[in-house]
């Protein structure tokens, strides 16, 4: 039996509200969490075995045709068992939901950093050393890596034209028409991507980083040649991914090659540098934008055209301009796309593609705009909030963006803000404030998850990934709830092919996707508690393992005994999609202080105020929340992939030379959830919080820089010589 | 080459390549995976052990350095994993991913005797102390230790929090 649901219509009934264990929307630990300070969660490269080889991947350093001269001199090392140069192995990690190979070989670099051999040793130090020791010799191809030097690709499906944008500007009373760019980013995320992958002569398993395993297992066995029913994927604790481990990596790929060629369990670790190069960077973007607007600042006319790049072949577009299709009302629009084909690390999903870097740029146009309307920011973003989606004009499943930008800002005490910039200073610091409006599509995904409820607890198996969002909790969370169990009693088992498929970590549909199959499969169990006890579903009670109908109270234990029920929950994405626009809003807040003499700026306090639906658990939510806000003062400040000219090499590929925020750059940071229930979002009527957080983060705080010194900064990120550069003398 | 130290008041004899770091030595040497490897080039904090009662980053220090050094690892830090310092961790969501959390926890435990003991640090006023474990003092003496996921609000409210109900440490800081 399963429970299957296709979100074609709206949830009205509130059922998770009349629920009676009292779980679920509130505040619980992880219960991965004692594993984590215990050091006892094992991530991919901490299985143990003691016949364990170790690979280490070798790069391509220059573009173009590869040899490798002294392939027989490594191949005769100390420890070396293998050199391989598979032609299987993987140019750059798949892109999310791929389901297939990405781009394979090793005779051709594409980009600088490309993968093209992996030596296998005995030992990780005899391997790091023999990979030191191979001669790569490039024939060097003549290829552009300057996104600006190629004509790009202008997809038509990403071009949108209503109205007459030329003509509004022209009329317009107020106007803005400038460009912003953001430059490469990338993940980062703390575990770097690896393997431990055994081959038994038959079946493939292999431990891995990854997100979205159900799709990871078929990249897996389409790269090496296996049926995906003989290839097994684990990654029950991932340290991170952020869209990173997406798609299948270059490690996992080249660790199970080396397994089935030499039959012993090998390990590929990346190097914190392959991480860089390997695996998919956020495209840099060059964003022109125009807005026009009427004389109280209602925007009669929106243009927002990017370019972004990526290696050929790749399908992936940063999507910049999704998020300015329903955020603001304007009856001319233009938004397009163009896609320029270079040489430089592929493109792929960092946090909250397009929307990350769309709205940033986005809401610090609209801020100038406030500025030359001569409208408080917040009343400008109000003033525009439009009544349907702006371009089809189907009806938004829910929208409280203005709730989030009153909630914030009283909250924030925007109130007290000086208008004009340079009106308060401390020293050498000029103080100021800022906002932004965040935007941020809402998705669901196919999802699977099985309950398994005896009189001693329930058991919930999905191949869903915990990457750090909560998966854990809020799983165990929902099935508390619906069969009435304390937290104890739930067990939570993810990140296991051989489970039910559920959505993967990624879009922020995690929690709504697989935490929606996993409501299904409770119900299912419900259901059948409810016939045995010859009642109705909905009369039915149930808390701390006693069911309750009209006053009769059955424990758990006498309704079992020593029975099994399971219940199986699978969730499809459905009409719902078509028939209303689904997104998630916010607002940032943001005061800064900026050193008059050195351009730094340093962040004081930040308030975010976000409706997303349900709030399942507000403490991982919060937490969320607070990894998007500093992503968004790494994206203001100081994140930056530099590509060298020549050969668009990722020239500060490591933690020293690319700058995360640390704990002295995160000033307290305050979350508000505003109340809502999206009806359109599923029975629980929850959407995603992981990337809403850092949609529009870094525009309030270049905002406040502006506010602060009058510095208007539109290259990103805001680094002390930009921000000196455009202040006023 | 051989070499002897003692993790987590386990007595350990090795018989080591001298290329192998102590974090290596940990990991896949003793079975002790708690510490991490995040960079492998001392940027990241993952991989903060204690030697001798200093934090130190375990990926930039070769195993055969620390003959007779006693070393603490996450593991050594309580004997159920659920010390006051972990617990408060988990109370105030000190971690999202997780990896980082072995680094942070040492680290945490590092600066709390490093304040205790009068060490100063970049933000503090004097150098003769002693010091207060104010939040600027602690997310200062915190930076080594990066997090991704970004839990810098619970891992120094739990820091915070510890801090301040450890008598010790609060006479201490008088």
């Amino acid at each position: 039996m399963t429970f299957d649901l296709k979100i074609d219509e709206p949830h009205p009934d509130h059922r998770a509200d009349g629920l009676a264990q009292g779980v679920l929307g509130h505040e619980s630990d992880r219960p991965d969490g004692w594993l984590k300070v215990a050091g006892a969660a094992t991530y991919a490269a901490e299985e143990q075995a003691d016949d364990m080889l170790h690979g280490f991947l070798v790069r391509a350093p220059k573009i173009g045709a590869v040899t490798c001269p002294n392939l027989d001199a490594v191949r005769a090392m100390d420890g070396v068992r293998s050199v391989l140069r598979d032609p299987r192995m993987i140019r750059n990690a798949a892109q999310g939901t791929a389901n297939e190979a990405p781009v394979q070989g090793v005779d051709r670099a594409a980009y600088v950093g490309q993968p093209v051999a992996l030596v296998v040793a005995a030992t990780f130090e005899q391997a790091r050393h023999a990979a030191q020791a191979l001669v790569v010799s490039v024939e060097e191809d003549d290829v552009p890596v300057l996104p600006d030097t190629v004509t790009p690709e202008e997809p038509e499906d990403q071009n949108t034209r209503i109205g007459d944008l030329d003509r509004a500007m022209s009329e317009a009373a107020f106007k803005v028409d400038a460009i912003y760019t953001t430059p490469s980013m990338v993940s980062a995320a703390m575990e770097p991507h690896a393997a431990t992958a055994h081959w038994d002569g038959e079946t493939l398993t292999l431990r891995g980083s990854l997100q979205m395993l159900k799709f990871n297992r078929n990249e897996l066995a389409d790269s090496v040649g296996l049926d995906p029913k003989h290839v097994r994927v684990l990654a029950p604790y991932v340290g991170g991914g952020f869209g990173s481990k997406l798609g299948i990596s270059a490690d996992c790929v080249a660790a199970a090659l080396a397994a089935m060629e030499l039959g012993q369990p090998v390990r590929v670790v990346q190097h914190r540098r392959h991480v860089f190069e390997v695996n998919t960077r956020r495209s840099e973007t060059r964003q022109h934008i125009r807005l026009a607007a009427d004389a109280e600042g209602r925007l009669t006319g929106l243009g927002h055209e990017a370019l972004v790049s990526n290696l050929p072949e790749e399908e992936f577009a940063e999507p910049v301009i999704q998020g300015s299709h329903f955020a603001y009302a304007a009856s001319n629009r233009h938004l397009g796309m163009k896609v320029a084909r270079i040489h430089r690390p592929a493109a792929g999903s960092v946090r909250a593609p397009g929307e990350s870097v769309g709205v940033t740029a986005f809401e610090v146009a609209m801020d100038e705009l406030a500025l030359s309307a001569e409208v408080d920011p917040v009343e400008l973003r109000l003033r525009n909030i439009p009544e349907t989606d702006p371009e089809s004009g189907k009806p938004f499943s829910s929208h409280r963006l203005e709730a989030a930008l009153r909630q914030g800002a009283d909250a924030f005490g925007w109130s007290r803000r000086h208008a004009a910039p340079r009106q308060q200073r401390e020293g050498e610091w000029w103080i100021g404030t800022g906002m932004a409006a965040a935007f941020r599509v809402n998705m669901v995904i196919e999802a699977e998850a099985r309950i398994t409820l005896t009189h001693d607890g329930a058991t919930i198996r999905s191949d869903m990934t915990d990457i750090g969002t909560g998966s854990y909790a809020i799983f165990g969370q929902i099935a508390a709830e619906l069969l009435g169990l304390p937290l104890s009693q739930i067990d939570v088992q993810l990140g296991d092919t051989r489970f039910p498929p559920g959505s993967g970590s990624g879009g922020s549909f995690g929690a709504a996707s697989t935490g929606t199959a996993v409501w299904l499969a409770g119900m299912e169990i419900r259901q059948q508690i409810a016939d045995r006890l010859g009642c109705a579903e909905a009369e039915l009670t149930l808390k701390d393992g006693v069911a309750t109908v009209a006053n009769q109270r059955t424990t758990l234990h006498d309704l079992l005994s020593d029975e099994t029920i399971e219940g199986h929950g699978h969730v499809k994405p459905g009409d719902a999609f078509e028939k209303v626009r689904q997104a998630t809003f916010g607002a940032h807040f943001a005061e800064v202080a900026v050193s008059d003499v050195t351009g730094e700026v340093r962040v004081r306090r930040m308030l975010g105020s976000f409706a997303a639906g349900r709030i399942l658990n507000p403490r991982t939510a919060r937490s969320q929340c607070h990894g998007g806000m500093t992503w968004g003062i790494g994206m203001a400040l100081t994140e930056e992939l530099t590509h060298d000219r020549r050969d668009g090499h990722a020239v500060n590929r490591d933690l020293a030379g690319y700058h995360l925020p640390v704990n002295a750059d995160v000033p307290p940071l305050d979350v508000h959830f505003v109340e809502e229930l999206d009806d359109w979002a599923g029975p629980m009527q929850a959407k995603g919080i992981g990337e809403l957080g850092i949609c529009g983060a870094g525009a309030s705080i270049l905002n406040a820089i502006y506010n602060a010194c009058g510095a208007r900064v539109r290259d990103m990120p805001a680094t002390p010589d930009r921000v000196l550069a455009a202040m006023p003398l | 080459m051989k070499t002897s130290f003692t993790v987590n008041g386990t007595p350990c004899s090795l018989d080591l390549d001298p290329r192998v770091t102590l974090l290596d030595a940990l990991r896949d040497h003793l079975d002790l995976t708690g510490s991490k490897k995040g960079c492998d080039h001392g940027q990241c904090g993952a991989c903060t052990v204690l030697v001798d009662g200093r934090r130190i980053n375990a990926c930039l220090s070769l195993a055969v350095m620390h003959d007779g050094d006693q070393i603490t690892t996450v593991e050594g830090l309580s004997e159920n994993g659920r010390s006051p310092l972990q617990s408060a961790f988990v109370r105030h969501d000190g971690m999202q991913c997780g990896y980082c959390t072995p680094g942070q926890l040492c680290s945490a435990t590092a600066v709390m005797s490093e304040i205790a003991d009068g060490w100063p640090s970049h933000v503090s006023d004097t150098l003769a102390g002693p010091y207060a474990m104010t939040r600027e003092e602690l997310a200062e003496r915190m930076s080594g230790n990066i997090c991704r996921c970004s839990c810098y609000p619970g891992i120094n409210a739990a820091i915070l929090e510890i801090a301040e109900e450890d008598v010790g440490y609060a006479e201490a800081a008088e």
